[in-house]
């Protein structure tokens, strides 16, 4: 229930092969209660910040406090943190039961309420019928849950969930983080999740730090990475399927703006779909990224002509991927659409679904018609 | 098991077989040794027809080895204490260094790290001779030549590489995060050494231990050089069997049978620990 911030904290990890910059100038704000997710692929340096928070790494440079103490010189046992690993890293020769209980311990809890606690976070996590076996003799998603219910059952100012449901069946999965938000929420927990699955970070996370070479590339609500991200790292690693990225030239007349994209295909806009001030920036950008998400990317009358390549229908949505001269283009409809492959079709989106990204440095210049 | 053929079972039992006749009979032979007198060991052809007499372990127990020429004096049970002694402190000493630098080497990168460690393994690579003739001077000057301590510590060239290399690979296989999932709910680094990393590295410190203490025993070079008779273990201690009036063979045999008892007692009961360690299997978490 504490408040963590993380300022100006970097990681560099000294070998003899050189030194590997993991987490660069970091600055991370999370208020009492909230619930993060650091969100981003294999060696982005999520994990690296989670273990900093816990102290098993040190900090190369910068503070973090929680509830505002310092906290990145003490040893792990005075952080008054919880954390669940990814590895489980249950205790071999304790039972699923006691591996639990264990970290209660050394709380002044009373012997029944300890009991008790276990007791409802194994039912919540599914787990109550195996109380007494041991670790090796239970599956991957069952030792996950233990390790999670481990780190739960505690009182701690913050709570490190590293990606806490990797291993549960998908069926599961969904039932579980509904419970565990619930829980969470209840308990009025302040929580960093590290996952590399958007679909958790949307569910569980008030708030998605989204991070890519060691270096925070957005902090925003789940809504907000959606609709609008800050660059195109942002915009083409949230969001399944992922982002069209065109490469386009800007041309604008007086009542008109249009983007040429690669093998000639023009998107025109009126004017008015722009704020003015977007207009000028325009003016002085010839070249640009452009973004659509495949949902914004619609079937039917438009500009953008290509040779279906494959349909697909999900159960839920269908995916349709267009040939539009050499590139491979992305549309998806929450309807069940059906296509011949090789069949021309067009596609068309509308002024307020485009994302513009400054050609170069990748950075949003505007979302839907106005500056970003 | 179920599916293996009748003939693959007997040919399984006939391999089993073989091998432990092969591995069993010098001790069978020396254990009914023991149980002779020179002048049966001796006779040609040799028959397993004789009278049992325990004459030889009497003579090694009490010290008096009575020969063609006359009575002698044994020290054997004393070389037995000396072996016992010197083993068991060697393994001690070596076990309350070794296994804390073990953990150190596995578990952190220092600067030199590899290189101290792989000097302490060189330690096993030097021929013992070589080292011994500077070591015995050294000795000299420091008064350590003919002592327990002295000795302890030349000792130290056997078991402690031995027990470092070893517990170092079962303090790697043990996943750091269980350590740290211990350290976060409350527990110092040294309670989470004694408490989680010693117990799951349990089985490999009884089986660097057991190696180290069976080296120890079986050393004989050490002890030649740096001490005399009332220091030495059995491995010296045996050369006073080849006396003036003939090699004692019934006594080497019945010396070897007492002298194997505390290994093979000490391997026995560590097994346990050895079984254990393969069928846990979770180290890893």
């Amino acid at each position: 229930m504490a408040e963590l911030n993380i300022t100006r904290v970097d990681k560099i990890y000294h070998s003899r092969k050189g030194d590997v910059h993991a987490v660069k100038a970091l600055d991370l704000a999370v208020k009492p209660g909230e619930i993060v997710a650091l969100l981003g692929s294999s060696g982005c340096g999520k994990t690296s910040t989670l273990r900093m928070i816990a102290g098993f790494e040190e900090v190369s440079n910068g503070s973090i406090t929680l509830g505002g103490k310092a906290i990145h010189t003490l040893p792990p046992a005075a952080r008054g943190v919880a954390m669940a690993f990814e590895a489980y890293s249950l205790y071999p020769p304790l039972t699923i039961g006691e591996n639990m209980s264990f970290a209660l311990k050394s709380s002044r809890l009373p012997q029944a309420e300890q009991e008790k606690r276990v007791k409802d976070m194994a039912e919540m996590l599914e787990i109550a019928d195996i109380l007494n076996k041991y670790p090796s003799s239970v599956s991957g998603g069952q030792q996950q849950r233990a390790s999670l219910g481990r780190a739960l059952v505690r009182d701690a100012g913050l709570y490190l969930l590293d990606e806490p449901m990797g291993q549960l069946e998908p069926q599961l999965r969904a039932v579980l983080r509904g419970r565990i938000k619930h829980y969470l929420r209840e308990h009025n927990c302040t929580t960093i999740l590290v996952t590399h699955d958007q679909t958790e970070a949307n569910a569980l996370a008030d708030r998605i730090a989204v991070m890519e070479g060691g270096i925070l590339q957005q902090y925003a609500t789940p809504a907000e990475l959606k609709a609008r991200p800050a660059n195109l790292f942002t915009g083409t690693f949230i969001g399944e399927p992922p982002m069209n990225v065109f490469a386009a030239d800007v041309s604008s007349a007086a009542d008109r703006v249009s983007f040429t994209v690669e093998g000639g295909t023009t998107l025109s806009y009126p004017a008015s779909d722009m704020s003015d001030a977007l207009r000028q920036r325009l003016a002085q950008t010839p070249r640009i990224s452009l973004g659509i998400r495949p949902h914004a990317l619609h079937l039917g009358d438009g500009p953008v002509r290509g040779k279906v390549m494959a349909c697909q229908w999900l159960g839920d949505q269908t995916h349709v991927a267009v040939d539009v001269a050499g590139r491979t283009v992305v549309s998806a409809s929450q309807e069940r659409v059906s296509r011949a492959t090789g069949s021309d079709v067009s596609l068309n989106v509308a002024a307020r679904d485009l994302h513009l990204f400054d050609h170069a440095s990748g950075n949003a210049i505007a979302h839907g018609g106005t500056l970003a | 098991m179920d599916h293996s053929s009748s003939l693959e079972k007997i040919l399984r039992s006939v391999a089993i077989t073989l091998v432990l006749v092969f591995f069993l009979f010098p001790i069978a032979w020396i254990f009914l040794m023991s149980l002779q007198t020179n002048e049966t060991i001796l006779s040609i052809p040799p028959s397993l027809a004789f009278t049992p007499i325990i004459d030889n372990y009497t003579a090694l127990i009490t010290g008096q080895l009575r020969t063609a020429a006359g009575s002698l004096q044994l020290n054997f049970m004393q070389n037995m204490f000396n072996s016992v002694l010197l083993s068991v402190c060697s393994v001690a000493l070596s076990l309350v260094l070794g296994v804390p630098a073990a953990y150190a080497f596995a578990r952190f990168k220092f600067r030199l790290g590899e290189d101290i460690a792989f000097t302490l393994l060189s330690f096993r690579f030097a021929p013992a001779l070589l080292v011994l003739l500077p070591l015995s001077l050294y000795f000299k000057t420091l008064g350590l030549t003919n002592t327990y301590i002295g000795l302890i510590w030349v000792y130290q060239l056997i078991c402690l590489p031995l027990i470092l290399w070893i517990v170092r690979g079962y303090f790697e296989d043990i996943s750091p995060d269980i350590e740290h999932a211990y350290r976060i709910a409350g527990n110092s680094w040294w309670r989470t050494f004694t408490r989680i990393s010693i117990p799951l590295a349990k089985p490999g410190i009884a089986a660097a231990g057991l190696l180290a203490f069976i080296f120890a025993w079986n050393n004989f070079v050490f002890a030649l050089i740096l001490a005399s008779a009332d220091k030495q273990p059995v491995t010296v201690g045996a050369l006073a069997f080849v006396t003036a009036s003939g090699i004692q063979y019934g006594q080497i045999a019945a010396a070897i049978i007492i002298s194997i008892t505390p290994t093979l007692a000490l391997a026995l009961y560590a097994q346990r620990y050895l079984v254990e360690g393969l069928s846990m299997g979770a180290v890893k978490g």
